[in-house]
């Protein structure tokens, strides 16, 4: 019984680690203004990168309307807050719901188009969003809305992330994630064994716009600031490059992309063309030489450290009797 | 009991008339076979009838109910199952998720277990997985239950794919050409295996083939399908020696499997 | 009224330049069925090389034909290094490269020249204006329109009239056949990329003339509405290209014109969900259903 509770008590140890870390590092003073900014972003690209993943990689539709579902969320919450003065958690439901709704009135009728097709499609979405928001001045038109309450600290982002993630594992362990994954591999073999394609679609693009939208909350509950410019498809593509790094089908992999590259381009801030200059060419490379993504497909386990550890150890024994 | 009836059924695409005033009656627990030379429109009927194409004109009934504007998985879910000519596994995930997959159209539930795992979810899980892995036993799979389903030898992933219509629990089981790429041996066993699981999970099954052995041995009742129109209705006997089915493989490479 | 034909010629040309780049779209998308994201790019790239080709003495036409050459050449090398190998795999993959090419591109080019909007010299074209019948034409409309009338003459000619355009149009129709029938489908590719790149070019550098602007992201939004011009029109089809062009640039000069000039850049990309909703062949394009 203990052995089988084993992994998920490790899980939780490591987090619950993780998490006094980073709240030592920030309440002690320890982390620069700088890095406490690029942890939150790490945590928000976390959620935008594995709910991409699950569009993407499981269901292997080609959405790249994310950026537009993330600024339906940031522009819902922010309303929330700073317009109608309710509670923040209100603001998290609110930008989800809004961004699911977006989901389903975007997915229903462009999933019916092929892989290529819909990703234009949904490009278009989000730069239609972008154009509309511009257009709201009820929204502060194109210079957005400022005076969103900052209350999204480290707790809140932390418990965002974790529950994202163990959202999106529990639906991609279940029978209808696994639909999902029937959907990709072959959808004429799927609809034969009673899976409806349009509904597993159509669902994995609204849970996948939900997170987006959580992400956008966070987002805009951090800066404070919100402007339409920066929901562009430029952000679409950032995720994109995270997902492809960490491997499409890969949740574990999404984390550690969106990790990998928030630090990438903390550190190339100062020259931000350079960054996109290698964010073009993580693109190019992992398409030509990993079409599944830089880290493949493969989950980051227990195992995976067993085995790593495994490795370490026979060869430092080697050393030793050497 | 009539289980399916195809009542005057045509297709076309574009001006291209694919399948001509084509009447089937299939009992429950009849064998059939459809034969035809290549390009006859074997396939095209398997289509229409799992409603991957929505006739021209005419009419399907299965198991009482028409299946007019049904869409595939609604009438998998009504106890029809096929499998396909070319090979369409799940090739990247494991043999015993392929079948999990399909086994959901029997048991399944709903989104807010599957979000936080909390009942029916265990329990509804490990009927699905107990139950596939039964039906992997049975068909000498279970050993590779783990694997990916694209790295079964070829016969195995023929064989997968029965599993796997199967596990929909079907009525009535479309094989479409289930012998292709078989040799002598393989194909002996594949029809003890398919006269096996029709006594088994008391099936009705349409088969498709061009393996002669394969439909004689195992059909009561042969119907010849050559441009899109039924050109003979009988027993394997009277389908051999009907003239005009002769004349319809003339020429035609199946010849040869006719000399067989 | 006056108002009304003066936004549509406004449109036209506006709408010819996008029938440029549209046309690369669609032989491109016609020949491998890959959206050749970094088509856009190619464009900023052509307006830059003319750009520099001019300021460096040549006239008008030299520096058209150079830039033209330049990225005829640069299309060639983006689908010998970022699709060749991806096509086959996976069309998704092709499409991420894709995307890849289009970035590397864009800031390559602002890490090099810098974000800042550079301008043709005036010296290039005086600008004059005619009236005809109140509605003002000026001589770029006309330098606009006549390059593109004669470019899309030329590549009709090459398409139909010889024997790598015959190529050309059986590897559309189905390269494997082809390839059995002696075609060297990868050439072939080649050569598609080839002129299509060089129509992009030419585009570019009429943009850049037309809207006084040259600057490393110019390519994008042009781009992104060729390829929907490709879709309006049918994709794989020449003549929709052009059609398609046409009707998007009325429409978006009619729509700016009309007051909605912030909704401009939505306008596109209504249309593009509409015409994939109703008719995703397109105005002119053909149907084919997909094989079971």
């Amino acid at each position: 019984m203990l052995k089988k509770y084993f992994p998920s008590i490790l899980a939780c140890l490591a987090l619950a680690v993780l998490f006094t870390i980073v709240q030592v590092g920030i309440s002690g003073g320890l982390l620069s203004g700088y890095w406490i900014t690029n942890i939150y972003l790490m945590g928000i690209n976390i959620i935008l990168a594995s709910s991409l993943n699950l569009i993407n990689g499981f269901t292997g539709e080609f959405s790249l309307g994310h950026a537009g579902f993330m600024a339906v969320g940031a522009f819902t919450g922010a309303i929330v807050t700073a317009n109608l003065g309710l509670p923040f958690p209100l603001a998290i439901i609110a930008g989800m719901l809004a961004a699911a709704i977006a989901g389903v009135i975007v997915g229903l009728p462009t999933l019916r188009l092929r892989g290529d097709y819909l990703a234009i499609a949904t490009l278009g979405f989000g730069e239609i969003v972008r154009v509309v928001l511009m257009n709201i001045d009820y929204v502060g038109g194109a210079s957005g809305m400022m005076g969103i309450p900052e209350v999204v600290n480290w707790p809140i982002i932390f418990i965002s992330v974790v529950l994202s993630l163990l959202l999106i594992r529990n639906f991609i362990g279940s029978s209808h994630g696994r639909a999902c994954l029937a959907v990709r591999e072959n959808d004429l073999a799927a609809q034969m064994m009673g899976v409806n394609i349009t509904y597993y679609k159509v669902l994995a693009f609204v849970i996948g716009a939900a997170l987006a939208g959580l992400a956008g909350v966070l987002y805009a509950h951090y800066y404070s600031i919100i402007q339409p410019k920066e929901f562009s498809f430029m952000l679409t593509f950032d995720v994109l490059v995270m997902v492809m790094v960490g491997g499409l089908g890969s949740l574990t992999g999404s984390v550690v992309g969106a990790v990998l590259l928030t630090t990438a381009s903390a550190f190339l801030q100062a020259i931000p063309e350079l960054r996109m200059v290698l964010y073009a060419l993580l693109l190019i490379v992992s398409a030509v030489f990993r079409p599944q993504g830089l880290l493949g497909e493969k989950e980051i386990t227990l195992r995976t450290f067993e085995r790593w550890g495994g490795v370490l150890y026979a060869a430092l024994n080697r050393k030793q009797t050497e | 009991m009539q289980l399916l009836t195809v009542n005057k059924l045509s297709k076309s695409f574009g001006g291209l008339v694919a399948i001509n005033n084509f009447n089937l009656r299939v009992e429950s627990g009849d064998l059939v076979g459809l034969i035809g030379p290549n390009g006859a429109g074997k396939t095209t009927v398997f289509n229409l009838l799992t409603g991957l194409y929505q006739p021209t004109t005419g009419s399907i009934t299965f198991d009482g109910r028409d299946l007019k504007g049904k869409h595939p998985h609604q009438i998998t879910r009504m106890g029809m199952a096929r499998t396909f000519q070319n090979i369409r596994l799940f090739g990247n995930l494991s043999v015993l998720d392929n079948v999990k997959i399909a086994y959901q159209a029997v048991v399944n539930y709903g989104l807010i277990p599957a979000f936080l795992r909390v009942p029916p979810f265990n329990r509804r899980e490990e009927e699905i997985e107990k139950a596939a892995l039964e039906l992997l036993e049975i068909f000498g799979l279970k050993e590779h239950a783990y694997d990916r389903a694209r790295n079964l030898p070829y016969g195995e992933q023929r064989c997968l794919e029965i599993t796997r219509a199967l596990a929909t629990g079907p009525k009535l089981l479309l094989l479409d050409e289930p012998a292709a790429g078989m040799n002598p041996q393989e194909t002996h066993e594949l029809l003890s295996l398919i006269k096996w699981i029709r006594e088994q999970f008391k099936l009705t099954i349409i088969l498709i083939e061009h393996d002669m052995s394969l439909v004689m041995g195992l059909c009561e009742r042969v119907l010849v399908l050559d441009y899109g129109s039924l050109i003979a209705e009988g027993t394997p006997q009277e389908i051999q020696q009907n003239p005009k089915v002769i004349e319809a493989y003339l020429g035609d490479e199946e010849v040869v499997a006719w000399e067989e | 009224m006056q108002d009304l034909l003066q936004q549509l010629l406004n449109g036209l040309s506006q709408g010819s330049i996008y029938a440029l780049i549209a046309v690369g779209y669609t032989m491109i998308y016609g020949i491998i069925q890959l959206i050749n994201f970094a088509h856009g790019d190619v464009i900023m790239v052509g307006a830059y090389v003319a750009l520099g080709a001019v300021l460096m003495g040549f006239g008008f036409i030299p520096s058209l034909l150079i830039a033209m050459l330049v990225c005829a050449v640069l299309g060639v090398l983006i689908e010998r290094v970022a699709y060749r190998r991806v096509r086959p795999v996976s069309r998704l993959a092709a499409l991420t490269s894709a995307i890849g090419v289009s970035l590397f591109l864009e800031y390559t080019m602002m890490y090099f020249l810098g974000a800042d909007i550079r301008t043709f010299p005036p010296g290039v074209l005086a600008e004059r204006t005619y009236s005809l019948g109140g509605v003002m034409i000026t001589n770029k409309d006309l330098l606009v329109l006549g390059t593109t009338v004669i470019l899309v003459v030329v590549l009709q000619y090459i398409i139909f009239r010889t024997r790598t355009g015959k190529a050309m149009r059986a590897v559309s129709f189905d390269g494997q056949a082809a390839q059995l029938m002696g075609v060297n489908v990868n050439n072939t590719v080649a050569i598609t990329f080839f002129i299509g790149s060089a129509m992009a070019a030419a585009a570019g550098m009429l943009y850049g003339i037309y809207f006084n602007s040259v600057q490393p992201l110019m390519g994008l939004m042009p781009g992104l509405k060729a390829f929907i011009a490709a879709v309006l029109g049918g994709i794989g089809s020449i003549p929709g290209a052009m059609l398609g062009g046409i009707l998007l640039g009325m429409t978006e000069s009619l729509v700016a014109g009309f007051g909605g000039s912030m909704y401009r850049d939505a306008v596109a990309f209504i249309i593009l969900i509409l015409i994939l909703l109703i008719k995703p062949t397109g105005l002119l394009g053909k149907g084919v259903q997909e094989k079971v």
